[in-house]
Order: structure tokens, then sequence, then C-alpha cells
């Protein structure tokens, strides 16, 4: 940089620097602030907005992007209050850091929902400081003063621009307490607003944490024991440290790690390692046992978990009785994107790149390995190409760290798909004995769910409760080690409860021989608004009306994540057994609507991830191990068999709600409720075969 | 190791890899083209497709050795400025969701398009068999829809003159 740039000059250089990064007007040194007569600073009232002179707004986003478009909707929430010109605002995905964004975990649909609040006040408090520092420098009443798309407007029709009134506003006090829009007023939130890294995903330059290229690194791949828990008992390197491009072998107690000058040649070194595992207490485990396990443990009552009046008494005298048994399988998230990361440690400190949705996680692990403070830890926050859950653990930054350290380099760790799908944090596999009565007029009047499943309990018994006024419950649970790693996958405990509740309400519908729908209808009497969302679904699917010969419909209601979502599906089935789905409709209430654009986009996605589950494979155990290993044995659904989709937004009034999770757990009952209402087969047992419904 | 030739969004580059690697991991790791990306390795998703000599492949089951004398084109080649019409249909119609897999998808609808231009959805569903764990499907076939149109448009725009 010379001594003869001027302001305009260097005002070009910044914005043009780096994208959506703000170099602004944080001049470094005494030297360059000479530059010019008037240095002129940022406005940045809080972590989230900056305003530089020129008028570029920069909203920083704290949670990740994984598809779910919080890089759009979280600023778009900033730059409503701010009453920010939408086309001049810039993104920037933020470091992890220990309190300054509040958490940073991005899951539970909580994204929005959590942000809500705290991001309406940073664009509000912002808003209102350069209210006042325009009616300041007009010496004008803060009344006769607008904020209007980036300007501050008088009553006279003058105006100053954000960027003219950064300097001054950033010498405010900050205030403590503004006022927020009136939700009538939104002029940017509720619009379909296309995502603002659509762009860079079509050409090539979205940057995934695969993608992250540093000086000076290398690449690596790990042999994990195949067992979960074993440990490496003894290993020969010789073989891969002779294959071409392979510069390291470094043991990491859980697998053995190489490392190479390309990713292939790390693949290429791995096989040529020779192990010995010492395979631990879970050698033997195998999908049979696990479910002889859960069946023995639900012939008792277990753990009480939630109950109301006296479910076994109402049970024991009930008119008719219902019984029934559901079986949930394990699942494996297999984003597209396999766990991937990219350390550099040094001595005194560590930056790392990870696609993850636990960026302070990620900083503690570290902190954690090193035995550095949290500050000298660096966690930028690359796109995740998939999360669904699986990238809310940081197994995968560890192993970056630990090799990054052994071989004192920057190291991108790469899984392989397989590593990916048999080191995963599964969907608990779950079993489930149903009992439900019915008193002489058809009334459900006790309901009683037991459920066995693998080590945790919130995994496992999330959601469980039925939404339904029935006098008469319990749910009780067995919780069983099984030695297989368990974790949050898309909609959690719902994603296998509420294909169960939803299921076996529609049991107890039929037996009662009332229509499913108004079974339903009738027995919402606590919850208004997931009443409203199946009375839409119900309403815009037709129900009802009748249907083309082999066409069955089912619906199901499912509250949680805050929102409320109905869906209806409308299947056949071929004499072979195969499922076709000829149409999903759904009904949401999730609030005040921030980007319907994405909200449809959540639903769509939401109903093709629980058809992998409810329709194609199954993870399952033999010798301690998964025996699936890529799409051939764990198969997704292609764009042949995806069905229309309707989504219908309710308009609402209710607090906010989650979208990247609740459009899950209606499909599966929705689809199995169609099968019965097509074939008078129950599915009781998931994922669906072709064999269970197969005409004999 | 060994030395091969190949050109790459019409730029040449001489790679010093072993015989079996596959272009997927040449293109990333010895050329720097990011964009194309690994999914699974045994070209079953498909997150990996290049053109080759203007055919969609799966470049993780390609190994270097059999492409001499072939032109690649990878999502940063397919045109400058994301112009070319499968990519303004993906941006009008915000297909992404995570992203990870579109670089292979737009690939390949634009390997359909250049072979089929007015492809019906029997068509689609054969040749854009690629995994989107996001469920983007329904958009992917409206863009593609849109795309061919929009080409046919042009052309006959072109065809017609002033």
């Amino acid at each position: 940089m010379n001594a003869t740039l001027n302001r305009r000059d260097f005002i070009k250089v910044s914005s043009l620097a780096g994208s959506g990064l703000v170099l602004g007007f944080y001049l470094p040194s005494k030297e360059n602030e000479s530059l010019f007569a008037e240095p002129l600073t940022d406005f940045s009232p809080n972590a989230f907005v900056k305003i530089d002179p020129t008028g570029t707004v920069t909203i920083s986003v704290a949670k990740s992007e994984m598809g779910q478009g919080v890089r759009t909707s979280l600023p778009m929430i900033v730059a409503e209050e701010l009453e920010a010109d939408w086309s001049k605002v810039k993104i920037e995905q933020a470091d992890a850091h220990p309190t300054k964004y509040g958490s940073q975990g991005t899951g539970g649909s909580f994204s929005v929902r959590g942000s809500w609040q705290m991001l309406r006040q940073a664009g509000a408090t912002a808003r209102e400081m350069l209210l006042t520092a325009a009616a300041q420098s007009w010496n004008a009443d803060r009344s006769s003063c607008r904020a209007e798309k980036g300007f501050v407007v008088h009553s006279s029709g003058k105006k100053l621009s954000y960027g003219d009134l950064a300097d001054a506003a950033g010498k405010l006090p900050v205030p403590t307490s503004v006022q927020l829009k009136d939700n009538k007023d939104f002029k940017i939130l509720g619009k379909a607003i296309p995502k603002v890294d659509t762009p860079e995903k079509v050409n090539g330059s979205a940057m995934f944490g695969s993608d992250v290229r540093v000086k000076g690194m290398l690449f690596s791949s790990i042999e994990k024991c195949p067992v979960f828990g074993g440990k490496v008992k003894s290993f020969d390197a010789a073989k891969a440290k002779a294959v071409s491009g392979v510069k390291d072998v470094v043991n990491l107690e859980n697998g053995v790690a190489v490392v190479a000058t390309s990713t292939y040649a790390a693949f290429k070194g791995r096989e040529a390692l020779s192990i010995t595992w010492d395979e631990g207490q879970w050698a033997n485990q195998k999908s049979e046992s696990i479910k002889k396990m859960f069946e023995d443990a639900v012939k008792q009552r277990g753990s009480v978990e939630d109950y109301d009046g006296d479910a076994e008494g109402a049970f024991a005298s009930a008119a008719t009785k219902v019984e029934a048994v559901y079986e949930v399988p394990f699942a494996a998230h297999a984003t597209m994107e396999p766990m991937n990361c990219t350390a550099h440690v040094q001595s005194d400190r560590c930056e790392i790149w990870a696609p993850t949705q636990s960026p302070q996680g990620a900083q503690n692990e570290a902190a954690r390995i090193l035995g550095l403070p949290l500050d000298k830890i660096t966690v930028h926050v690359t796109l995740l190409g998939g999360g669904f859950g699986r990238r809310l653990q940081s197994d995968y930054v560890q192993d970056a760290v630990k090799v990054s350290k052994a071989v004192n380099a920057p190291v991108q760790v790469m899984w392989k798909r397989e590593d990916d799908m048999q080191h995963d944090w599964y969907r608990p596999a779950t079993y489930n004995l149903m009992r439900g009565g019915l008193d002489k007029n058809g009334s459900p009047v006790a309901w009683l769910h037991r459920v066995a499943g693998p080590s945790s309990r919130g995994l496992v018994v999330g959601g469980s409760t039925p939404q339904y006024k029935i006098p008469n419950f319990m749910i009780d649970s067995h919780i069983k080690e099984t030695g297989v790693p368990i974790g949050a996958w898309r909609s959690v405990g719902p994603s296998q409860n509420g294909w169960v509740v939803e299921s076996f309400i529609d049991e107890l519908a039929h037996a009662s021989k009332k229509d499913p729908y108004e079974f339903r209808r009738q027995l919402l009497t606590r919850s208004p608004r997931l009443k409203r969302a199946l009375e839409v679904a119900a309403e815009k699917a037709g129900w009802g009306k009748p249907l083309p010969k082999g066409i069955g419909r089912g619906i199901a209601a499912v509250e949680g994540f805050g929102s409320s979502i109905a869906q209806v599906a409308e299947v056949s089935v071929q004499p072979d057994g195969t499922v076709k789905i000829h149409r999903i409709v759904a009904a949401v209430d999730c609030g005040p609507v921030v980007n319907p654009n994405t909200i449809e986009a959540q639903i769509e996605s939401a109903v093709v991830y629980a058809m992998s589950a409810s329709m194609k494979d199954e993870i399952t155990i033999a010798r301690g191990r998964v025996v699936q290993s890529n799409f051939h044995d764990y198969s997704m659904p292609m764009i042949n068999e995806m069905p229309k989709v309707e989504v219908h937004i309710i308009p609402s009034t209710e607090a906010i709600g989650g979208i990247g999770e609740p459009g899950l757990p209606p499909f599966a009952p929705a689809l199995c409720n169609a099968i019965f209402a097509a074939t008078g087969k129950r599915i009781r047992r998931l994922p669906i075969r072709p064999e269970d419904l197969k005409k004999a | 190791m060994s030395s091969f030739t190949l050109t790459v969004n019409g730029k040449k580059h001489t790679v010093d890899v072993d015989p079996d690697t596959p272009l997927l991991w040449v293109l990333r790791d010895s050329i720097g083209l990011t964009g194309t990306k690994y999914g699974c390795g045994q070209g079953y998703c498909g997150s990996c497709t290049v053109h080759v000599d203007g055919e969609a492949i799966r470049s993780c089951t390609m190994a270097i050795e059999s492409l001499s004398d072939k032109k690649v084109t990878t999502i940063e080649g397919l045109s400058p400025n994301s112009s070319h019409p499968i990519q303004q249909a993906w941006i009008a119609h915000d297909v992404p969701q995570c992203g990870y897999c579109q670089s292979g998808q737009i690939m390949a609808a634009a390997a359909l398009l250049s072979e089929k231009p007015d492809p019906n959805d029997e068509d689609i569903n054969a040749s854009m068999n690629l995994i989107c764990r996001c469920g983007t499907y329904n958009r992917i076939r409206e863009a593609v829809h849109v795309a061919s149109e929009n080409m046919r448009k042009k052309e006959l725009g072109q065809k017609g003159g002033k």
C-alpha cells in the first residue's frame, strides 16, 4: 500500500478484498491512519452487525450451514430489524468462540427459534443508534426520522446512508433496550428469498470441509478398529510406508493413520497396513442378540417415563384390547460429504477447519487433547456437506488434531464412505410393545408403550408421550448397553416414536371402526395447534374423497421442535410388494414465517430423509461390526422414487418453531397408514420390505 | 509414480501419480480443482461426475492411465460466470441445499441436455441417478425441464434472427 492512496481508493480495495469479509477501516497502524485526515471507523454495536463507511452491512452467522439455509434465514432476521438493504448485505461465517455468540451448536431445529429474539435485538439496536446519529447530525427530533433500506430519512425528505452514519453511530452508547418491529411491518421476513450461497454451489467454488487446502498440508486416512470400542494391539507399517506418497504412519490407539501427499496415496497406504486388533468386549455382538435382549426386557415393566391415571388397570378392564410390537432398526446418517477435518497444530496454538455442527465442541476437544487454552484454538467453520446430527460429534476433529500433532504439519483427515457408514453414531434401534384399550363406545381408555433401546434414555424415549387425550397412559423403558454408538439423527426421538405412536393410534382408530382422521381430531383437545395442522392437511389432501382403485390414503400428525406438522400420504402397492408414493400433502404451523422458500425445501428434504430410513436399508451388526459399508447395501431414495410434495404453511401467530426436523416424524406413519388403507397390511417393522407386502 | 498429461477445462496439466489413481483425486489433490466431490469412491452416488469428451462419467472409478488424449470438463469449466443454462436454472429454482452433490448433479444434467435437448421425466430418471441426501430431487427435475425450455427458446431466437 503506498502513501498516495486516497480514501476512495482505500474503500474500493477494502470492499474487494475477500468475499464477504469486511476489512473495513480497522487501520492497523499510525502510519496508515495518517493517510486520511479523518479516519472513519466501522460501526459494530454487537457480535452480529458491522457497518463500514461504504455502507456495506456485514452480518455474522454463528450457526453452521448444512443445507437448512441458516446463512440466509439468520441474516434476514437481523436485516429486517436493521432496515437494511438486503441486496447489500454480506454474510460472514463466525469462527468458534466460547461466549461471543451464545451457543453455536446447530441442532434441535433451534437455530432460528433460539436466535430469533437475540438477532432481532441485534438488528434493532444498530437501527436505533443509526437513527440517533442521523437526528443528531441534522439537529432534528428523533421522531422525525425513520430507517429505510439502508438510509435514515428525515420527514423533510433529506437522507443519510448507513455508511455515512457508521462512524458517528459507532461513537454513541449502545442502548440497553430497544423497540422491536411489529410483525405486520416485516418487509424481508416472510419473503421467499433465494439462499445466499446458491451461486457458489453451482460453480464448484463453495468451500466444504474437504475442500480446504492449506500450504504444506498432508492428507490422511485412518484404519479404525472395525469393532466398536476395540483398540490396536500391534501393527506392521512397513508395506504401507513403501507405498509411493506415504510419509508417515501414526498409531492412534483406536486406529492407525496413514499420512501421505494425497488422499489416494493415504487410502492405498491403508490397504497395505497389517493390524492386529484387541476387539474388546463387543467382539461377538450381533443384531439378533440385541433384538433378543430387547424382546426379553419388555416382558417386565421398566422405568416409568411418563404416565397419567392407571393405564394397566384401565387396560385390564377395557372392552377391546389391541396389542402390537413395533421394531425400528439402527439408521446411519450417511451425509454426502464423509466426515473430515483439517488441522494445523503448532507448539503454542492450533488452527482447525471443520464442517461441524458444534464449533465450540470442536474447540473444546482440541484444547483438551493439546492442553492449550481455548483462545489458542481457532476453529473455522466451513460449509457442511450434510449434517443431520452426525456433525454434532467431534470424533473426526479429534482425528485431525491428533494426526497433525503427531506429524507436525497441517493435515486433512478424510474418512472413506465405508468409515463413515461403519463408525457413525446411529439412530437407536428400538423394540416397542404397544397396548391400547377401548371402552364399549370405541373411545381409548388406556395406552401402554413399553420401549427397549440402547444406551441413551433421551434418544430412545424422546417424543413418545402421545399428544392425544387418553385418560390413562404409561410409557416405560428398558435402556440396555449394546456397544453400538448412538446419537442424534435428524428429528431424534420423534423420528422413531412418531412412527410408533402414529401407527398405533391408527390401529386403535380402525379397532374402534372410526375414520382415522376423525378419531385423531376428536382426541386432540389439548393440542389446538396440532389439530389445526391435521385439519389443514386433511382438507388440502381431500380426505374422504374417493381415490383411484388401489391407492390408499394415510394421515399422521406430530408436534415437535416448536412446530406442528401433519402429513397425508397417498400410496399404492405393486403386486411384487414395492410401494409407490403418489403424493405427500403437508400442513405446517411453525409460527412466524422467516423464509417460505427454505420451509418448503426442508419439508421435502425431511420426506426424503424419512423415506431412506423407512423404505430402504437398515444398519445391522455382526461380529461386533456394522455389516453395511456403502450405498450398494445402504441404499438411498433416488429421483425416480421422489413423490410430489405439497407444503401448506399455516398462517400463525404462535411462538416461532423449528423447521429442519419436524417434517420427518409424520412421514413414516402417514406412509404405513396409507399402506394399511390400500392393502389391509399393517407394517410394524422398519424398513418396509417388499416381501412384507408381496401378494401371496 | 508415472507422469500423465491431461487436458482439464481446456488447460494442459502434467501430474506425477500412480497409474491407478482415480481422476477424482488427480483433480482434487494434484490439480486443485475441488468442485468435484468424493462421495462413495465406488461409482454409486455420482457426486464426482465430470465430462470426459463430453460424456458424463464418475471420476472416482476412472483411473488416470485410461485418460490419455481425453478432454476433461469439471464444474469449474462448465461455463464462465455460471452462464450454462443448467446453472442458470439451478440458481432460478434455488436447487441446492447442502450443495455437496450438486456439482455432480449439474454435470450429469448438462450431459443429458447435450444428448437429449428435450428430456422427458423418464429420461431424467434414467440419467440423473445420483444421490442427493438433502432430497432436492423435485427441484432438480423442474430445473432440468426449465433449462431445456430456455435452451430451445434461445435457439429459436437465434434461428429467427432479427
